[in-house]
Order: structure tokens, then C-alpha cells, then sequence
């Protein structure tokens, strides 16, 4: 029988390649982008097909397991959305155009090797090969300009900073724990963290880079100005997918540390809430729309924490379902963004005004993600929040629930604000945004998507359970 | 499950329909073109949704206390979470409400609304599916869902099509509600956690604990409150019903007013009965300050919008003190109250539209002077403010005087301090329709000095008249003859009454009896008064 369970990544490997050679050619952008679609489709076949694999791969280091595969099939399908709404990359350096879609690629693929990563130097070294790529690619932006530079710096110097805060945390973990295994620590951290103070201290630290790469508080100060820096493309890659990723992550390394994890559990919950908190008071403010979805990107990380730090089914099976959500309703947003800046560059409120004359579909694109966002029902994102409280109550974390359902109240205001330049204000005299079939249809992609799956979750939160079960 | 239930026996799932096919009428208004087309269309899909409705009104059994025409369907199993709507008592006439003002929301709206015609007829529509959802859902998600999803369809109807401060008026709107029912979503969640399930009926047969109650007592009646609105959380509505164009006036005034008075009755009441017995002495003032407050506002007011929001907000005050007398006329009158209040106020804020079509103003200056040009317009005028005011013989007679005889009935003092909330009504409408129909203080005769000529004020045309009269008919039938409405909601409210009463024994709350002693020792003072 043909084992499949290392089909995806050779088959994303393959589609690094390709489009590395294609960088040697000369091709038009139509031709590398198509290429690239319809490699990461078949991609996305393969992960389909390795859905059920479960193996240990790489002495150990490398589980396949139906949490890593649910994670790899919603990083392919995003990058395949990606690829498929950056269409002609407008705000990419025509020059670089071949090289842009590999290093995305590249790290979707950094991605994938840390859904399955079990050790933690495998680990490290994923999380890096997905983070240079990154680093490569967000100064790609057509029409330098100072903040674009900014962006990457910031980018660089934070992500090496959190980098090497997790190192640090890893080798406390070592020196406690004398293994780098998952599995074996699993074993040995609930009664370390139980009764040690460093193994608090070094968890939390491990985890710094992931909360770097989801944008959570304290280290979520980077995201605004790489968001307005960088270009839209590029923005909805860093955005969504890299925060899948730091999820399963998280959810991976609060399952070490095992059920009972109190003082590990008020650590994350302060930080939850002070994330919520701080995202969305700053974004009530903001007039650039990359900036305002940065800030609401820091809350969206606080409300997936909550789930995270329940440490059981029910929570954790919800942090897994909310990020599909939230990563259909950002990309939906940036859709939104890219297609109504005409030349690639930032978007702002007064750019949206009048958006429902201009182009109906990307208004209510707009609206349905907006209102998702803000858990409006019959969304995706009211759902996802539904099952975020119901975990949180259930392990009786009340407090936290009130105060994030309060910072749901706050956030709606911002929402709101989205949906309201779309439609309410004075039509300006702007011409009207004509869309290509193709577009046309990804718009009505994100619409049903977003509102169907808000009103028939059960397959994918039977998926989400699934997955997490075996963590447990 | 199948004690709450009867199942529907009709040979149709009405209540399904009654959700789907405005949700389907949206759908094919997708591909309509042409404004007179889609008016049609939206016409013909909420009349069409009307009549289905009926067998709801003939086919009801009076008989019973459990819901009826019930479907169910599993939903979600992992949650225990189902497809389960129906009806009883309490909830079928609103939903007849519901379904007999939306027709009237799109006639109001024939020559009003001007632009977008095509999304308002969808946002109408899904507004309906919404509502009705709302009154029907047996399930705290699904109510939870159509309660909240309601929110994104008349936010779109005040931001689009209102005044010139809609975009001030609609976030208000928004944010206050919404931030009032997020907190019912805690409670809802909260409630499953403890009990393992969603089901309305069975989370009103718990005995939750006596602190738990208040907690989850609190977290909806805040939600509740805020939609009533009773004071101090009114201030989103008089905002929302000026700027809103007619439709959305009419829908707010009709039937999302009564969600707030629906929601206690069906929350608050039965699954919290010793915190409701608790807050009883606090929520009954509350309602007392909204009568006087409300009325009081809607004395000081130029604007006729203004005034008919300030009144709403008396209006759903007698609605809630009649809530919270907790007896049997209380609750009743209360019922009635909301009926009447969607039949009476919708018809004024259709009134309203009416008369901002012809003179482009909602000031009572500039429309006064009325009764010489239209003399039809006038008199439904005449019919309605009487009956806003309560005038015996009309539709808030019956309901007002219920919720007065019960406050009477329990607590004098009560009825005593509401009278003068009766009393303002009366000055506050009487001084509007003297000035709109017959003042001409100011002399200028604006009609003749603007536009030269009086053409522009003509008398309702067949589409106004239509609207009125339907209305009219209700006010006298339910004026005149209120037992039909009495007797559907009967055995229901019966039911009710005993389940707060025998949930409140079981539970009972320390201290509520001296909240009592210190009513009852005022009302007997007031009592030697007389």
C-alpha cells in the first residue's frame, strides 16, 4: 500500500521547485501565478488523500496525526486562496513577480513541517524555514518606500527576537526535562509545571514565538505597521496562514503541560484578555483598514487563547474551529482590500465610501466578513465565538468570558465602522470596480463559505474534535 | 421532550414556511429588475407569508399550555442542539403581529423609499425571516441566532435609507442592543453548561439555585431591557425612530419593541422565577419612572417622530409593570399592551411617513392646520391617537385598563403612581393632533406660501387608506371585543403564572418578603388615603 503520510509536503516541495525554475525563465506573471494555482491544487489533492495517515516519521521527530493533517489541509487550501486573490500582484515589485510566489510557498511549506513537528529542534527549525521566507518577502513591495522598509525590519528583528526567546525557553525545558521530545515531556511537564516555577517560566517562554507569529500580547507590536507596510498580497498571507500555524502550536504545547495547568492557564489568560483589550481599543481608532484589521488580528489572537488555555476537548476543538473561521473572514477582508486598491497600495475609510455602488459584490463581501468577525450570527465567526464561551464556561472560567464578551461588544463598534464606509456614505464619483469572472467568483466563495459554514458547522467541528482528541 | 410538545399536525411545517419563505422571496429578488417588479414582489411574498400564517390564528388550541405545531429536527448532535420551533399562547400572537405588519411595511415604503429598491426589499424580507424566528424558536441558539442576526437587516434599513443622521443613529442602534444580548449569549451558554441543554421548556422546568438565578435573571433582562427600552436604557430609541425611514419606524415600533417584553415573559419569568420575584419591587419601579419619563418627553417635543418614540417608551413601560405585577391581569394586559402598541404606533409611524412625503417635514409646526386639506388623513389620525391614548372603546383601553386593575389588584400604590402616565398620554397626543389638524397659531399657511398652490397636500390615496383602515379595523375589534386575544393567550399565561409562582417557592429568596411588606404598607396607606 502506498503510504501517503508524507504526500503533501512532497507534493508542496514539488511546487517549490517548479517555481524555482520558473524564476530561471522568463515568464509572464499570468503563467507563474496559474502554475502556481494548480500546483498548490494538487497540493491540496494530496493532503485530501493523506487526511487519514497516521505515522511517526524522522526517528519521532515527525507525527502524522489527524490534528497535523486537519492544519496542513486549511494551510493549503489558504494558500491556494492566497495565491488565488493576489491576482496579478499588484503590489509586488514587477521584477520580483517569479520569486514571490516560491517564497510564499517556501513558507507554507515551514508551515506544514511544524503541523507535524514532535521535537522541539524539528520544531525550531520549521518555524524558521516558514519565518525566512517571510522575511524575504515583505520588503517585495513595487514603489519603495520607507515604511515598506520598516515593515521588514520590524519583522526580522522581532521574529529573531522571539526566536531566540523560545531557544532560551527550549534549553531550560532540556535542563529540566532532559529530553526534546513531546511526547516524553508530556509525560514529565504537568508535574514540573505543577510544582517548579521555571517550567512555568520556560513554557511560557517556548512559547514567545508563537505568540509572535499569532500577533498576541506583548509580542504583538510588530503587526500594525508590518500589516500597513507590507504589501495587500503579502499582508493576507502573513495575516492568516502563519497564525494557523502558531495555533496548532500552542495547542501542541499547553496538551504538554498537561490538564491541570493553573498557574500556566492565569499566565495565558491574562495575556488573552490584555491582547483582547489592547486590540480592540487601538483599532476603534485607526483610519487605514490594514491597520485597523492588525489590531483586530491581536484580539481575534486573545479570543483563540482562551480556547486554547481551557487544555480540553471542548475548548481546544473550538480554538482549531475558530481560526478556520478567522482565517476565511481576514482573507475575505484583504479580497475586499486588494481588489478595490487599483494599483496595490493601502486602503483606507475613505476609499471604501460608496463601495456598494462601485461594486456590489465587494460590499457584501465586506459586510459578511465584517460582521463575522464581529460574531454577528449565522456566521462562522459567531459560531466559532459560541464554542470559544461554551469551552471557557465549562471549565468555569467565567471572568474571562464576560470579559471578552465585552470586548465583543467594543469590537462590533470598529466592524461596523467597515460596513457602514461600504454602504452609507456619499457615493463619490469613482469609477466603477469591474471584476474578472474569477474574482467574481472568489468574492462569492468567502460569502457562502462564511455564512454556510456559520449555519452548519458540524462537519468541520466534528473534524476539529477529532483531531484534538488524540492530543488528549 | 415530547411532554412540552404537540406536534404539528397540520399537513404542512407551517412554522417552517413561515421562516423560509421570505428567505427564499430575498433570494429570487436577487433577479428581479425593475422597482415596480420588486415592490410587487415583496408584496406578494410578505402577503403570501400572512396568509400561510392564519391557520396559526384558527387551527390553535386554546386548551393547552404546550407549544404547538412543533418541528423538530436534530440539528447539531454533538451539542444536544436542535431544530425545534413552535408556538403557544404567548408567542402566537406576535407572531401573527409579525406577519400581518410586514405587508403594511412594504405599502408604507411604496413611494418613500427611492433608491435601492432591490436591497431594501431583500433586507425586508430577511428582516421578517429573522423576527418571526425570534417568536418561534424553542431553542436558546436559534433564538439566540435570529435574535442577533435581526440586528444586521434593520441596521442596514436605518444606515441606508434613513435621515440625515443615520449613520449617529444606526450604530447606536447596533452598539446598545448588541451590547445588551451579548450577555444572554453568556447566559444562554451558562445555563447548557449546568443543565446539558438548550430546550426552552425543559431550561424553564430547572430549579437553578437561588444566586445563579439573579445571575442569568440579570444578564437577560439587561438584554431586554435595553430592547424594550426601559429607562434609563431608552436613549437608542427615540435616535433610531427619527432617523429611520417609515418602514423601519413601523418595524421597530410593531414587533421589535415587543421582543424586549417577549423575551422577559419567556426568559426571564419561567427560568429565573425566585430572582424575578427578587427584582420584582426593582424592575416594577423602573417601569413607573419609564411611564412618567416617557411621557413627560413626549410633552416637550416639535417633533412629531420624537414624540410618538418618547410615547413608545410609556407605552412599553405599562408593558413591563404589567410584566412584573406577575398576576393574571398583569400579564394579560401586558400581552395585549404589545399588540396594541404594534397596531396603534406602527399606524402612527405610517401616519408619519405619510405626511413626510407630501410636506418633507416631521415638525408638528409645519404640519398643522391639517384638517382642511385632508380630511381622511385626519380622521385616522384622530382614531389613532385615541387609541394611543388609551380612549375607551379602542384597543390600549382594554390592555391599559388590565395592566391598571392588576397593579390595583396587588400594589394600589402602583396603579395609583401609573395613572399620571395615562394622564400625560392624553395631553402629550391631544396637544398633537389639536395642532396638527386644527392650530393655525402661526398663520403662515406654509401649504400655500411654499408651493404657491395646495396640490401637494393631497388627502391618502387608495395604497394609505388601505393601510389605515386595516389597522383600524383592529383597533375597535380588539377596543370592542378582546376575548378572542384573551382567550389564545389564557391557558398559557395560566401556565406561566404557576410556574414562576411554584419555581419561586421552591427557591425561596431570603429577603424579597420585606420588599413586599414595604409595598404592601404603602399601598395600604394610600388605600386609608382615599
Amino acid at each position: 500500500m502506498l503510504n501517503t503520510a508524507f504526500l503533501p509536503e512532497l507534493a508542496l516541495m514539488l511546487t517549490v521547485l517548479v517555481l524555482f525554475f520558473m524564476t530561471l525563465g522568463k515568464f509572464r506573471t499570468g503563467v507563474i501565478q496559474g502554475a502556481s494555482l494548480f500546483l498548490t491544487a494538487v497540493t491540496l489533492v494530496a493532503t485530501f488523500v493523506s487526511m487519514g495517515a497516521q505515522d511517526s516519521l524522522f526517528y519521532d521527530a515527525y507525527l502524522v496525526d489527524p490534528l497535523s493533517q486537519l492544519f496542513k489541509m486549511v494551510i493549503v487550501g489558504g494558500l491556494f486562496l492566497v495565491f488565488y486573490l493576489g491576482r496579478g500582484l499588484k503590489g509586488i515589485d514587477g521584477r520580483l513577480h517569479p520569486e514571490y510566489n516560491m517564497f510564499l510557498a517556501i513558507s507554507a511549506l515551514g508551515l506544514m513541517f511544524l503541523s507535524s513537528s514532535v521535537e522541539l529542534l524539528t520544531l525550531l527549525l520549521s518555524l524558521e524555514i516558514s519565518s525566512y521566507a517571510l522575511y524575504v518577502v515583505i520588503p517585495f513591495r513595487g514603489g519603495q518606500q520607507r515604511s515598506h522598509v520598516e515593515a521588514g525590519i520590524k519583522y526580522v528583528l522581532f521574529g529573531a527576537a522571539s526566536t531566540g526567546l523560545t531557544l532560551y525557553g527550549m534549553s531550560y525545558i532540556f535542563g529540566l526535562a532532559h529530553t526534546t521530545y513531546l511526547n516524553e515531556l508530556a509525560q514529565l511537564m504537568p508535574s514540573l509545571v505543577a510544582t517548579q516555577p521555571l517550567a512555568v517560566v520556560a513554557m511560557v517562554l517556548v512559547m514567545t514565538a508563537f505568540f509572535y507569529k499569532l500577533a498576541l500580547f506583548p509580542m504583538h507590536f510588530w503587526t500594525p505597521d508590518v500589516y500597513q507596510g507590507a504589501s495587500n498580497e503579502t499582508t493576507s498571507f502573513v495575516a492568516t496562514l502563519p497564525k494557523v500555524g502558531a495555533v496548532l502550536l500552542l495547542i501542541r504545547f499547553v496538551s504538554v503541560a498537561g490538564y491541570d495547568v493553573s498557574q500556566l492557564t492565569w499566565v495565558l489568560a491574562v495575556v488573552a484578555v490584555l491582547s483582547m483589550t489592547l486590540g480592540n481599543f487601538t483599532a476603534l481608532v485607526q483610519t487605514d483598514l490594514k491597520r485597523l484589521l492588525a489590531y483586530s488580528s491581536i484580539a481575534h489572537a486573545g479570543y483563540v487563547m482562551i480556547g486554547i488555555l481551557t487544555a480540553d476537548e471542548m475548548g481546544m476543538s473550538a480554538a482549531v474551529f475558530y481560526v478556520i473561521g478567522y482565517l476565511l473572514m481576514n482573507l475575505g477582508c484583504f479580497y475586499v482590500i486588494y481588489n478595490v486598491a487599483p494599483n496595490g497600495e493601502n486602503v483606507s475609510f475613505d476609499d471604501l465610501k460608496g463601495l456598494s455602488r462601485r461594486s456590489p459584490l465587494l460590499a457584501l463581501t465586506l459586510l459578511v466578513s465584517a460582521f463575522g468577525m464581529a460574531g454577528i450570527p449565522p456566521t462562522i465567526g459567531f459560531i466559532g465565538k459560541f464554542m470559544l464561551f461554551t469551552g471557557a464556561i465549562h471549565k468555569g472560567f467565567y471572568a474571562l468570558v464576560i470579559l471578552a464578551v465585552m470586548n465583543a461588544a467594543v469590537a462590533a463598534f470598529y466592524y461596523l465602522k467597515m460596513a457602514r464606509a461600504a454602504y452609507c456614505a456619499p457615493d463619490s464619483d469613482q469609477d466603477v470596480i469591474v471584476l474578472p469572472f474569477t474574482a467574481k467568483l472568489l468574492g462569492a466563495f468567502f460569502i457562502v463559505a462564511i455564512i454556510m459554514v456559520g449555519a452548519m458547522p458540524q462537519s468541520i467541528l466534528a473534524a476539529a474534535k477529532h483531531a484534538v482528541a488524540t492530543l488528549l | 421532550m415530547e411532554k412540552y410538545l404537540i406536534l404539528n399536525t397540520l399537513n404542512f411545517p407551517i412554522l417552517s414556511l413561515l421562516l423560509l419563505i421570505p428567505v427564499v422571496g430575498a433570494v429570487v429578488s436577487m433577479f428581479l429588475r425593475g422597482d415596480t417588479v420588486l415592490k410587487f414582489w415583496g408584496l406578494a411574498v410578505t402577503l403570501g407569508t400572512a396568509v400561510i400564517s392564519l391557520p396559526l390564528w384558527s387551527c390553535f388550541d386554546q386548551t393547552t399550555a404546550k407549544y404547538q405545531f412543533v418541528e423538530l429536527r436534530h440539528w447539531f448532535p454533538a451539542l444536544n442542539l436542535d431544530y425545534v420551533v413552535g408556538v403557544d399562547g404567548i408567542s402566537v400572537l406576535l407572531v401573527l403581529l409579525t406577519t400581518l405588519v410586514m405587508p403594511l411595511c412594504i405599502l408604507c415604503s411604496w413611494t418613500y423609499i427611492k433608491t435601492r429598491m432591490k436591497e431594501f426589499i431583500i433586507v425586508t424580507l430577511l428582516m421578517e425571516t429573522a423576527m418571526i424566528g425570534v417568536f418561534v424558536s424553542l431553542n436558546t441558539v436559534l433564538f439566540y441566532i435570529f435574535w442577533e442576526g435581526m440586528l444586521v437587516p434593520m441596521y442596514l434599513i436605518i444606515a441606508i435609507w434613513g435621515g440625515d443622521r443615520k449613520d449617529y443613529a444606526s450604530i447606536k442602534f447596533f452598539l446598545y442592543t448588541f451590547a445588551g444580548s451579548i450577555f444572554l449569549l453568556v447566559s444562554i451558554v451558562a445555563m447548557y453548561i449546568t443543565t446539558g441543554t438548550f430546550f426552552i421548556p425543559e431550561l424553564m422546568d430547572h430549579a437553578f439555585p437561588f444566586s445563579y438565578q439573579m445571575w442569568i435573571f440579570l444578564a437577560c433582562a439587561l438584554g431586554f431591557a435595553i430592547k424594550m427600552p426601559m429607562f434609563p436604557f431608552h436613549t437608542w430609541l427615540p435616535a433610531a425612530h427619527v432617523q429611520a425611514p417609515v418602514s423601519g419606524s413601523v418595524i421597530l415600533a410593531s414587533i421589535l419593541l415587543k421582543m424586549g417584553g417577549y423575551g422577559f415573559l419567556r426568559f426571564c419569568l419561567p427560568m429565573a422565577p425566585a430572582a424575578t420575584l427578587y427584582c420584582m419591587p426593582y424592575l416594577i419601579i423602573m417601569s413607573l419612572v419609564s411611564i412618567i419619563v416617557g411621557g413627560y418627553l413626549a410633552l416637550g417635543q416639535s417633533d412629531i417622530k420624537k414624540l410618538i418614540a418618547y410615547s413608545s417608551v410609556g407605552h412599553m413601560g405599562f408593558v413591563t409593570l404589567g410584566i412584573f405585577l406577575l398576576n393574571d391581569a398583569g400579564i394579560k394586559g401586558a400581552m395585549l399592551q404589545m399588540i396594541n402598541h404594534g397596531v396603534t404606533t406602527g399606524a402612527l409611524f405610517i401616519m408619519i411617513g405619510l405626511i413626510y412625503e407630501r410636506t418633507h417635514s416631521r415638525e408638528i409646526s409645519d404640519n398643522s392646520k391639517l384638517g382642511m386639506f385632508m380630511p381622511i388623513y385626519v380622521t385616522f389620525l384622530g382614531i389613532f391617537s385615541l387609541s394611543s391614548l388609551a380612549f375607551p372603546g379602542t384597543n390600549s383601553f382594554v390592555g391599559e385598563f388590565l395592566v391598571l386593575f392588576g397593579a390595583f389588584d396587588k400594589y394600589p400604590l402602583v396603579g395609583a403612581l401609573a395613572i399620571p402616565g395615562a394622564i400625560l398620554a392624553a395631553a402629550y397626543m391631544l396637544r398633537l393632533l389639536q395642532k396638527m389638524v386644527w392650530d393655525d397659531s402661526d398663520g403662515h399657511g406654509h401649504h400655500g406660501d411654499d408651493h404657491g398652490d395646495d396640490h401637494h397636500l393631497s388627502d391618502c390615496n387608495f395604497r394609505e387608506f388601505i393601510q389605515l383602515a386595516f389597522l383600524t379595523v383592529f383597533v375597535f375589534w380588539i377596543g370592542l371585543h378582546p376575548t378572542p386575544l384573551l382567550d389564545m393567550m389564557d391557558t398559557s399565561v395560566t401556565h406561566l403564572i404557576h410556574q414562576v409562582n411554584a419555581g419561586g417557592a421552591v427557591q425561596e429568596a431570603v429577603h424579597h418578603g420585606e420588599h413586599h411588606a414595604l409595598l404592601n404598607e404603602a399601598g395600604a396607606w394610600v388605600k386609608n388615603l382615599f
